[in-house]
């Protein structure tokens, strides 16, 4: 199909889903039994004020999506002032509410926070992909033996293998040996320049090393299953016959052919990526958008919830995109008929 | 049956069954195999917390003095209960929408693609923390979510396969003898489908089991019962700093053995279902020539 | 002396897991046995027979390109003089596209869907050394294409965005890069409508016209063999049947098999048809008959107990006519 009507209609899935994630993040919030920020409003531990803040930011004194008296009276335009049209003026403002706990602006709290979340997924991720497609490729050619049998087990275990417990296993193994826990050691701070960076990164080593361990072997499985797929095809054979020799043709033929899946696979993993950055953060207690929404289930903190779910949200939406792009560009098949 | 000789013959399948049948034996006869019952009240000292193993208890006791061991035994109860119930349902929305949206096609089955598509993009483990955060704790909370997102694969490979049968000879010859489509569905499409479903919900289970002790490692689990994520939560934020590997290691250890026999059973099944009948074209080729003499050629 | 000279070909396929190896469990079925024929250079040879009749296998076998399963139990292979069968991997490599190149059956998958036409047959040129330089070669690739009359600037193109018949003719054009002494095409004409199956075949003899070309064609249409072909092999289940030119083959057949083979002539040419005038079908592998592979449907009417008894052999019953039937030789 044409190349840009493709793009043009992963773009529409993508912005589509992106409003359905919005609609589903306010209607969690507010509809459901319990209403969360009708009992916080009442909270006897809230000061006057930030009520007052809570309650103007929310709208609570409005109507939920669509205000039928006001209609019935003829305003029109106030008809559709409800909480649910605050609730997308103030995101289109950048303001994703106050935290309950903290007092904090939400959308100051995540973006403090993002880019260590960001090091974290993304370091785990690149080492991951780049291991996870080199032994998913031998695997595939080594397909039957030994080598590949070893390779498919330790797959199959690490999946078995929830990521926070190999954290935890990590963590006690490398207890004395690494930092297990938080950003830097207490003392440090960032004017202290390199020492400080450094030390940083030594606490970053095992919290990525965990999610590299764990998403190797997803990308491996994938690897594997997509070359071996890719290995039955005809035109291996005629690279084959060819005369190209055996590394010849892994490289030239299968490898291009093996990733163009992946590339839609990895995206698609990058959503289980994130869900796993929660758990290793929350394991090694460092300090990013995991551990944020870690705290804020236990402190009940529902705007930081809320947004730490739209921000991870939309990341993995765009991710995908992204990848989609790459896609058609990577592919020949997708162009004009 | 063809199938269970197959099965047999794999000893990844035979393996995991086998450890499956450890677990399951360990829910079902837990009240006769665990030494102590954990709803019971224990009076305890403060050597008791978190106390290493000895002969009384041989996992030792965890942070409220309770007996690991038999705590470990009844937690087998509840991942395996979330573990079928959860993959169970979503087994039947994934089949129900697959069979609809493959049958019936149109804009019906491209509006439920979409559905599907909607939900593999949004991010796992958050959306799920999200809803039980907001819904609250429970036991039948968490299977619905985790089912919520779980029938999608179903569905994908279900509407796969039922475009694929649609146009077969027995599906077009059963609707020019007026074979209702419901009737179809039933009686011809599904029996197809049936085993890859099978092989699909078995994978599902160490899915649901997974996700289940994740979010009660996050602190989301059922307070009224004790799972081995909940375990974990305990011994996460009382047992390391104390080194109770005894409290630390078991659940999880658990855990992972429930779900690797899973794996194995699902991808032996999954071989036996879609077996890769192509082979491939680049392996070693020495063994292509094995010239035997004149003699013993012409005799076989 | 002759550019290919085989002789008593015995092909097997190892069923169940083949990395168990023979003597655990596998049994080894006979797919080809005691195959043989010669071909000079120049001339083409059509390999006749039924779906799974093995003529598949011995072509694979020439190259090595066998499944897993496949093991060349007996024979020589002599190339211009020398065995094949008795070559490393690495030099079968040599070999391969360079002597002997070949056009697989269902040449429409056989190149790879994200690489260019022109970089393929680039790879080709610059493997074997034809040409290193790679803007020369490419210019070859070019010239290559319009040989079999694709516009060199459509090189550029992707496979998906050519039609079946033009990737056809696209891979014969890579098949000829390297200037090999012998093409094998197999069923190059399957699943290709008439117009551009004539094209192809007109093409061929195009070919082995002016490049001196040798040509195996491997096919069930015996009227392409009718068309091209110098020398006919007849094949079933896995054995020779019957040997000679063409003019030989379709003026005096000798074995019943042939014979009804041409009688069924006509209705061959429709696609898709089995032989549906030869009652029956080809033995199992795994249930071969201990004499004459073809006793069971053979109504010729000097059938004797001698042919379920005893495997006929392979005789010379004029000079250039080989025949595998215990009564040919008697008339």
């Amino acid at each position: 199909m044409e190349r840009s009507n493709y793009i043009l209609r992963k773009i529409v899935f993508s912005v589509g889903t992106l409003i359905a994630v919005l609609v589903f993040n306010f209607f969690l919030f507010r509809i459901l039994p319990g209403d969360p920020v009708k009992l916080i409003i009442h909270s006897p531990r809230m000061t006057r004020e930030a009520q007052e803040r809570i309650r103007a930011n929310f709208g609570l004194d409005k109507s939920v999506w669509f205000d039928v008296e006001r209609l019935r009276e003829g305003d029109v335009l106030g008809a559709f002032d409800s909480q649910f049209t605050t609730y997308m003026r103030n995101l289109l403002r950048g303001d994703l509410g106050i935290s309950f706990a903290t007092r904090k602006d939400v959308t100051e709290l995540l973006a403090e926070r993002v880019w260590r979340t960001v090091v974290l997924v993304l370091g785990g991720n690149v080492i991951a992909i780049v291991l996870g497609m080199a032994i998913g490729l031998i695997a595939a050619w080594r397909r039957g033996t030994r080598l590949d049998a070893a390779i498919l087990l330790w797959g199959l275990f690490s999946w078995a293998l929830p990521t926070f417990f190999l954290g935890i296993i990590l963590l006690i193994l490398a207890r004395g040996h690494l930092p297990v826990g938080g950003m830097a050691t207490p003392g440090l701070r960032p004017e202290d320049g390199l020492t400080y960076w450094l030390d940083v990164g030594k606490h970053l080593i095992l919290p990525t090393l965990t999610m590299a361990i764990v998403y190797t072997s997803e990308y491996i499985l994938i690897m594997r299953s997509s070359v071996m797929e890719v290995l039955t095809e005809d035109y291996i054979l005629t690279a084959k016959a060819k005369g190209l020799s055996t590394l010849r043709v892994l490289r030239d033929h299968a490898l291009k052919n093996a990733m163009l899946p992946m590339v839609t696979m990895i995206a698609l993993t990058f959503g289980y990526t994130v869900g796993g950055a929660i758990q290793v953060e929350t394991v090694f207690s460092w300090p990013g958008i995991g551990r944020l929404m870690y705290e804020a289930v236990q402190k009940r903190d529902y705007p930081v919830l809320q947004g730490s779910f739209l921000l991870l949200a939309v990341s993995v939406i765009a991710a995908n995109l992204l990848a989609d792009l790459l896609y058609t560009v990577l592919d020949p098949r997708v162009k004009a008929e | 049956m063809e199938s269970l000789k197959k099965f047999l013959r794999n000893p990844m399948g035979v393996l995991g069954a086998l450890m499956l049948l450890v677990v399951v034996c360990a829910a079902i006869f837990a009240p006769w195999l665990a030494p102590y019952d954990p709803k019971q009240r224990v009076e305890v000292t403060p050597e008791d917390i978190l106390a290493p193993p000895d002969a009384q208890h041989l996992l030792g006791r965890d942070d409220a003095g309770k007996d690991v061991l038999s705590l470990l035994i009844y937690g087998a109860r509840v991942s395996l209960l979330v573990g079928f119930t959860a993959s169970f349902m979503s087994m039947f929305i994934g089949t129900t929408v697959g069979l609809v949206a493959g049958y019936y096609g149109g804009r019906i089955g491209n509006a439920l693609m979409r559905l599907v598509d909607f939900l593999l993009v949004v991010p796992d483990l958050p959306l799920m923390l999200v809803i039980i955060a907001v819904w609250g704790r429970g036991l039948w909370k968490i299977v619905m979510v985790i089912s919520l997102l779980g029938w999608t694969y179903t569905a994908r490979l279900v509407r796969s396969q039922v475009l694929s049968i649609k146009e077969r000879q027995f599906v077009l010859r059963a609707r020019s003898i007026g074979a209702g489509s419901l009737r179809i569905i039933v009686r011809h499409v599904f029996p197809q489908v049936l085993p890859l479903i099978i092989a699909q919900a078995v994978l599902d289970i160490s899915v649901s089991i997974l996700y289940e002790s994740s979010l009660a490692f996050l602190g989301l689990g059922d307070p009224t019962l004790v799972s081995w994520g909940m375990m974990l939560n305990f011994a996460f934020e009382r047992a390391v700093s104390r080194q109770a590997w005894w409290f630390l290691l078991p659940p999880g250890l658990a855990i992972v053995w429930v779900s690797l026999a899973l794996i194995l059973i699902g991808n032996t099944l999954d071989e036996i279902v879609n077996p890769r009948l192509r082979t491939h074209h680049l392996f070693d080729a020495r063994r292509m020539v094995a010239l035997v003499a004149e003699g013993e050629a012409a005799a076989e | 002396m002759a550019i290919l000279d085989v002789r008593n070909l015995s092909v097997d396929y190892l069923t169940d897991d083949p990395l168990a190896g023979s003597g655990r469990g596998s049994i080894a079925l006979h797919a080809v046995e005691n195959v043989g024929f010669r071909l000079e250079q120049g001339r083409s040879l059509g390999l006749v027979g039924e779906s799974g009749c093995g003529k598949t296998t011995v072509m694979m076998a020439l190259l090595r390109l066998l499944p897993q399963e496949g093991r060349i139990v007996h024979g020589q292979v002599l190339f211009d003089g020398q065995d094949l069968l008795q070559y490393s991997e690495a030099e079968m490599r040599q070999v391969r596209w360079r002597g002997i190149s070949m056009v697989f059956q269902g040449a429409m998958n056989a190149l790879n869907p994200v690489r260019t036409i022109e970089s393929q047959m680039v790879e080709a040129l610059r493997l074997h050394s034809i040409i290193e330089q790679p803007r020369a070669a490419r210019q070859r690739a070019g010239e290559l294409l319009q040989l079999v009359g694709i516009p060199p600037r459509r090189g550029r193109q992707y496979p998906h965005q050519y039609s079946g018949g033009m990737r056809q003719r696209a891979v014969i054009a890579m098949a000829l890069a390297c200037n090999p002494r012998i093409l094998i095409a197999d069923e190059p004409t399957t699943a290709l409508d008439v117009m551009i199956q004539a094209q192809i075949l007109e093409l061929l003899e195009q070919l082995q016209a002016e490049l001196y070309l040798s040509l195996v064609m491997v096919t069930h249409d015996l009227g392409m063999v009718a068309e091209i072909c110098d020398d006919v092999l007849v094949m079933y289940a896995g054995m020779v049947a019957e040997y000679a030119s063409s003019d030989a083959i379709f003026n005096n057949p000798q074995h019943p098999y042939t014979q009804r083979l041409l009688e069924a002539f006509p209705d061959v040419e429709k696609p898709g048809s089995t032989l549906a005038s030869i009652p029956g079908s080809p033995p199992r592998l795994d249930d071969l008959p201990p004499g004459c592979r073809f006793e069971p449907r053979c109504q010729c009417q000097w059938r004797e107990a001698i042919c379920a008894q005893k495997v006929p052999p392979l005789v010379e019953i004029e000079p250039g006519h080989c025949v595998a039937c215990h009564w040919a030789r008697r008339i």
